[in-house]
């Protein structure tokens, strides 16, 4: 925990510096007449937040806040294993839309998560897998005509868009 | 009298066919998502936004309320019968909610819990309807620097009476606010933080993109790792001559349910507090000025109808600046004033002077919800302890596969769904080192508002930031938001003082 705690503080500094760089490419003083430039209110806020940063290491040196003086893991194994676990699961069904469409991803996903991480019957995991898709394209696609994205499956839903669009 | 008048038009409203079956289908949402353990009236209200698209503004803004209403209610469902809190909002109603649920007596302590947030509720939008008109009337007068001043107010109060780690509230604050800058300086149009130069970067950041991202992916990825275990579910016996010998042990019970009511209305109108320190404050107050004090902790119902009756309560209070000042009072109504700009509605108190059927028929329906949830919730127990024993591993998939859906339709760009990812996960890992992610939240909706009044400000007054002082208004807000800011220190001080006093002793 101890580890963790100053590594973020660190790099959330660096990020801190990064987004005062990135805001003084807009004018970040005053304008005669205009007032303060476009990149000032970002910029003071991005040193606001390198200001929080340094205090909350100061703090980690001074052993002030609980996660700078705990000696428990910041995850352990079960945490980790979990985390990867879904987290790759998630980043996997993102990455899918864009080849496969919502349409192709969620049942993928679904599956995934239903059957092989939570170990229920096909019966339950099929249920879930085809429903869903089918309510988001009611809903979305028909009732609210926010098209979701298809991929290279797009084809498929043409016959679909006839009948309900 | 004026009010009255109102308050009828706005029954009208609420009694629209469309509206009342959104009050009843928002209040039974919400009460599930009460219920299941790891979802909240903030996660449901983030998640769902994107689907009220479908409907008109105040349509979608009584649905939203309905389903805050109903989850401020479900939330006591698992306190009692898994002895998890449904909601952060119910932690308290578990201090005494599960050990009457383990000694047998879990439907008195449901029934408590509903008939204590129906009264903290209706009492509530009594207050609310009282206050709000003429709160509304006197903000029609404040210029730019008092709104602005009104903003510092509310991240004044997350530092001072937040009670998180202080550097944490400051840095989650001034990074919410950063990120609303993203996108275009809109005096000179020219972009503005193009992040790693990605095209993406050109557009805002839309505040759902965070709120789901941290409420709805990184909430799943923090109650996956947090509930280990299997849960116990407690029995509940439920049959009429019980359920009558309850309702008149909690008529004993009215004095804690006023004191919590208003302890939580007025917690709740703060911007840092909202409903869960409403709560803890009332059981705590509670428990100090009960005759039975040393029964709490044990199973005593005061216990549980004190935090229900104030949880209730601060949703409503909170309700109230942001309908009057458009400041937010709470994590979801910051979401809830974030929709509405969506919508195309300014929030503040020009709304009870262009949109009086939104807040009226807002207002009403906020009776009507107490009303209907305390029904559903009295007879509906038996689906709901059904409903509570659906796996977290069916749970958690649906809920990824809406925030993905629901953050994709609200943009229609992937690259924001990816944003959402990152900010989901980030989100899960700055909450373990107890970053607090509410003043984000609220920092990234209050943003593209601060900012422009900020700017006004200083343009009025030639560069003079003495303008925010100098002005009777704006002066009184900005020096309560400074002291607030410093309360921290002055605590310090006196601890230390404190301690040099007992060491010299």
């Amino acid at each position: 925990m101890r580890r963790a705690e100053l590594t973020t503080a660190i790099l959330l500094a660096v990020f801190s510096i990064y987004l005062m760089w990135k805001s003084a490419e807009l004018p970040i003083g005053w304008i005669p007449d205009e007032g303060p430039g476009g990149g000032a209110f970002s910029f003071w806020l991005a040193a606001v937040m390198l200001g929080s940063c340094i205090w909350i290491i100061i703090n980690w040196f001074r052993r002030s806040s609980p996660p700078s003086q705990s000696s428990e893991p910041f995850m352990d194994s079960f945490a980790i294993k979990k985390f990867v676990l879904v987290g790759s699961g998630v980043t996997v069904m993102i990455g899918l839309i864009h080849v496969l469409g919502v349409f192709g991803a969620l049942p993928i996903f679904i599956i995934y998560y239903v059957r092989f991480l939570g170990r229920h019957s096909w019966t339950t995991t099929l249920a879930i897998a085809l429903a869903a898709p089918v309510i988001v394209f009611f809903f979305f696609d028909v009732a609210l005509r926010i098209i979701m994205p298809k991929g290279y499956l797009e084809f498929l839903f043409l016959p679909l868009y006839d009948i309900f669009l | 009298m004026e009010i009255l008048q109102h308050l009828f038009d706005g029954f009208l409203i609420a009694f629209q066919p469309l509206n009342i079956g959104l009050v009843v289908l928002g209040v039974i949402v919400g009460l599930f998502i009460g219920a299941m353990p790891g979802l909240g009236s903030v996660n449901g209200v983030a998640i769902l936004v994107p689907m009220t698209f479908l409907v008109p503004p105040t349509a979608a803004i009584i649905f939203l309320a309905a389903i805050y209403y109903g989850a401020m209610y479900g939330g006591a469902i698992s306190s009692v019968m898994l002895g998890i809190p449904g909601a952060s909002t119910a932690v308290a109603t578990t201090f005494d909610g599960r050990p009457l649920a383990l000694k047998g007596l879990a439907d008195k302590a449901l029934l408590g819990a509903a008939v204590a947030s129906f009264f903290g509720g209706t009492l509530s939008v009594i207050l609310f309807t009282g206050f709000a008109p003429p709160l509304a009337d006197v903000a029609l007068s404040f210029g730019d620097p008092e709104i602005f001043a009104l903003m510092l107010l509310a991240f004044a109060t997350f530092v001072g009476l937040g009670g998180d780690d202080i550097p944490k509230t400051i840095f989650s604050i001034a990074i919410g606010l950063v990120l609303s800058s993203v996108g275009f300086d809109y005096i000179s149009g020219e972009p503005r933080l193009l992040l790693f130069g990605l095209d993406g970067f050109l557009n805002q950041i839309n505040f759902l993109v965070l709120a789901i991202g941290i409420y709805g992916i990184g909430e799943m990825l923090w109650t996956i790792e947090v509930s280990r275990g299997d849960s116990m579910m407690s029995k509940a016996v439920i049959t009429v001559d019980r359920m009558w010998g309850n309702a008149k042990e909690l008529l004993g019970t009215w004095k804690v349910a006023v004191t919590s009511s208003l302890l939580g209305f007025f917690v709740g109108i703060l911007p840092a507090a909202g409903a869960t320190p409403g709560s803890l404050m009332a059981y705590g107050v509670a428990k100090m000025t009960h005759k039975n004090s040393e029964n709490f902790g044990k199973g005593e119902v005061a216990g549980v109808v004190a935090p229900e009756a104030a949880n209730n309560a601060a949703s409503t209070g909170s309700m109230l600046p942001m309908l009057t000042l458009g400041i937010p009072g709470s994590p979801t109504t910051a979401i809830l004033l974030g929709a509405m700009v969506i919508w195309g509605i300014t929030p503040g108190p020009t709304l009870f002077v262009d949109q009086p059927e939104l807040v009226w028929g807002l207002t009403a329906s906020l009776y009507v919800a107490n009303l209907f949830a305390l029904l559903a919730n009295v007879f509906m127990i038996p689906i709901f302890l059904w409903v509570l024993r659906m796996p977290f591993t069916i749970l958690a998939p649906v809920i990824f596969v809406l925030s993905v859906i629901g953050g994709y339709a609200a943009t229609l760009r992937l690259f924001d769904v990816w944003l959402m990812l990152i900010f989901g996960v980030g989100g899960y890992l700055l909450r373990k080192l107890d970053y607090p992610l509410a003043p984000a939240v609220l920092a990234i909706v209050l943003g593209p508002i601060a900012e422009p009044k900020l700017r006004q400000s200083l343009i009025i007054s030639d560069g003079d930031i003495s303008i925010f002082i100098t002005r009777p208004i704006s002066g009184t807000i900005t020096v309560i938001a400074l002291l607030l800011i410093l309360l921290p220190l002055f605590k310090l001080i006196r601890d230390r003082l404190r301690q040099k006093a007992s060491s010299t002793a």
